[in-house]
């Protein structure tokens, strides 16, 4: 297949722009990786998603798709000759749907508190943050991925926000290792293992220097 | 072994009735099990304890929770009827516009109404809803002919919000705004498979007057 025929439209530092970057490589496909400034978006960007002009955005033979958890799904079903990130009982993929729906409504918000706000609300979202983990903790269980023996759609969701966990451990002050230490183990066993997770997530310090930026951008004192 | 399916949830909820319509179309027989929401069972909590809410789906002893996994569940294992497209692009398309409708639109509907028709708030939410205006392309449903996952998941649109309208005195779904949208929703509740989930028209205005006050 052309590289032509897959654009995704993405941000580097974007958690959800990673899933669909590790699921692609998890599936082996090749790809046109088009880095998107989220300061001034492109015609392409705009015109691939009106509805809510964001990445990440596939663009597959010219029809866009939209939103990360959708664009896992429709690569995993499409391109369903190797890695299958879901499992074939219908229970299976109802538990990973609403683990991933979890991690999509409170993860994502609470964590952006921790670095943007302030007094009782930061307060709140570090003990949130902090019981959202330890929830994610107890559905891994003992399993080595969140897919069991094998590594799949949910642990592909979370992965990324590993790549955030500098910045969320330094804003909340809290040491993640201590607070969720199967977690940790998860996390580091995924980069371990999983070529498409290593190859994928930026190192931990260059997101933490970007929330850095992104703080003084919102005229937030260090 | 005959499937065992119970539903727990709430009659006028129309979350829990996203699920009955699912079962609806595929035929299923169910036992419906009425929480009081003010003082949940031991059971919802126990098979929801993320989120201590309804609607929560037993099947054969399994719990499933979350209205839209539960309706994506219902398609997985039961034939019959699709709920969703079979090609992928078309189903990644229905699975967009029902994010977009709880994510978005739901709640931007939710503020015009809390703030009691406040107009930038409805603008807010007429902005969101004429995104589905358009999706509808002149169908009779969102699913073209019949309806399908991006219909049930509007159903809130279809039947709640005129009741909260009315309650309130303030309309944001507008004819002369939403001509095709206006026209789905009396399509939509008028298919057999959803009418019987829905609670009288009274009832529900009368739930909005008290909770919005306007008792």
């Amino acid at each position: 297949m052309a590289k032509e025929e897959l654009i995704l439209l993405d941000f580097w530092a974007s958690m959800y722009g990673m899933r669909v970057r590790i699921a692609l490589a998890e599936k082996g496909i090749p790809y046109d990786y088009k880095e998107q400034d989220l300061r001034n978006k492109s015609q392409l960007l705009l015109d691939s998603n009106p509805v809510h002009k964001k990445i990440p955005v596939l663009i597959h033979k010219g029809n866009p798709i939209c939103e990360s958890s959708i664009i896992v799904e429709y690569i995993d079903e499409v391109w369903n000759h190797k890695a299958p990130l879901f499992p074939s009982d219908p229970c299976g993929k109802a538990r990973a749907r609403f683990w991933a729906d979890f991690i999509d409504k409170k993860l994502y918000q609470i964590g952006r508190k921790l670095y943007t706000t302030k007094g009782e609300e930061h307060e709140a979202a570090r003990v949130e943050f902090i019981e959202c983990l330890k929830l994610l903790e107890g559905e891994l269980g003992d399993k080595p991925y969140f897919g069991g023996e094998s590594f799949g759609y949910l642990d592909v969701s979370l992965i990324p926000f590993y790549s955030w966990f500098q910045a969320y451990e330094t804003y909340g002050n809290f040491n993640l290792e201590l607070e969720c230490p199967k977690l940790i183990a998860w996390a580091k066993r995924c980069i371990q293992n999983k070529e498409s997770v290593s190859s994928t997530l930026p190192e931990l310090p260059k997101v933490f220097a970007f929330v850095q930026y992104l703080r003084k951008r919102f005229g937030i004192d260090d | 072994m005959a499937d065992e399916v119970k539903l727990y949830g709430f009659r006028g909820s129309p979350y829990g009735c996203r699920v009955e319509i699912a079962l609806n179309l595929k035929g299923i027989e169910y036992e419906f099990i009425q929480e009081d929401l003010s003082d949940k069972s031991a059971d919802l909590i126990k098979y929801n304890p993320v989120h201590k809410k309804i609607p929560v789906l037993m099947h054969n002893g399994k719990p499933i929770s979350e209205s839209l996994v539960v309706v994506e569940y219902i398609d997985d294992v039961w034939k019959g009827v699709p709920i969703l497209p079979r090609d992928a692009h078309e189903k990644a398309r229905a699975r967009f516009w029902a994010k977009f409708i709880d994510d978005k639109c739901i709640p931007a509907v939710f503020k015009a109404l809390g703030s009691h028709g406040q107009e930038q708030a409805v603008a807010e939410a007429q902005e969101q809803l004429q995104f589905l205006e358009n999706e509808l392309k002149g169908n009779k449903f969102f699913g073209g002919d019949n309806i399908n996952l991006v219909d049930i998941s509007a159903t809130y649109l279809a039947y709640w919000l005129g009741g909260a309208e009315e309650a309130i005195g303030i309309k944001v779904l507008t004819k002369d705004k939403f001509p095709k949208l206006t026209e789905w929703c009396e399509n939509f509740v008028n298919c057999q498979t959803v009418k019987d989930t829905l609670i009288p028209r009274e009832i529900l205005v009368a739930f909005y007057k008290k909770r919005f006050g306007k008792a």
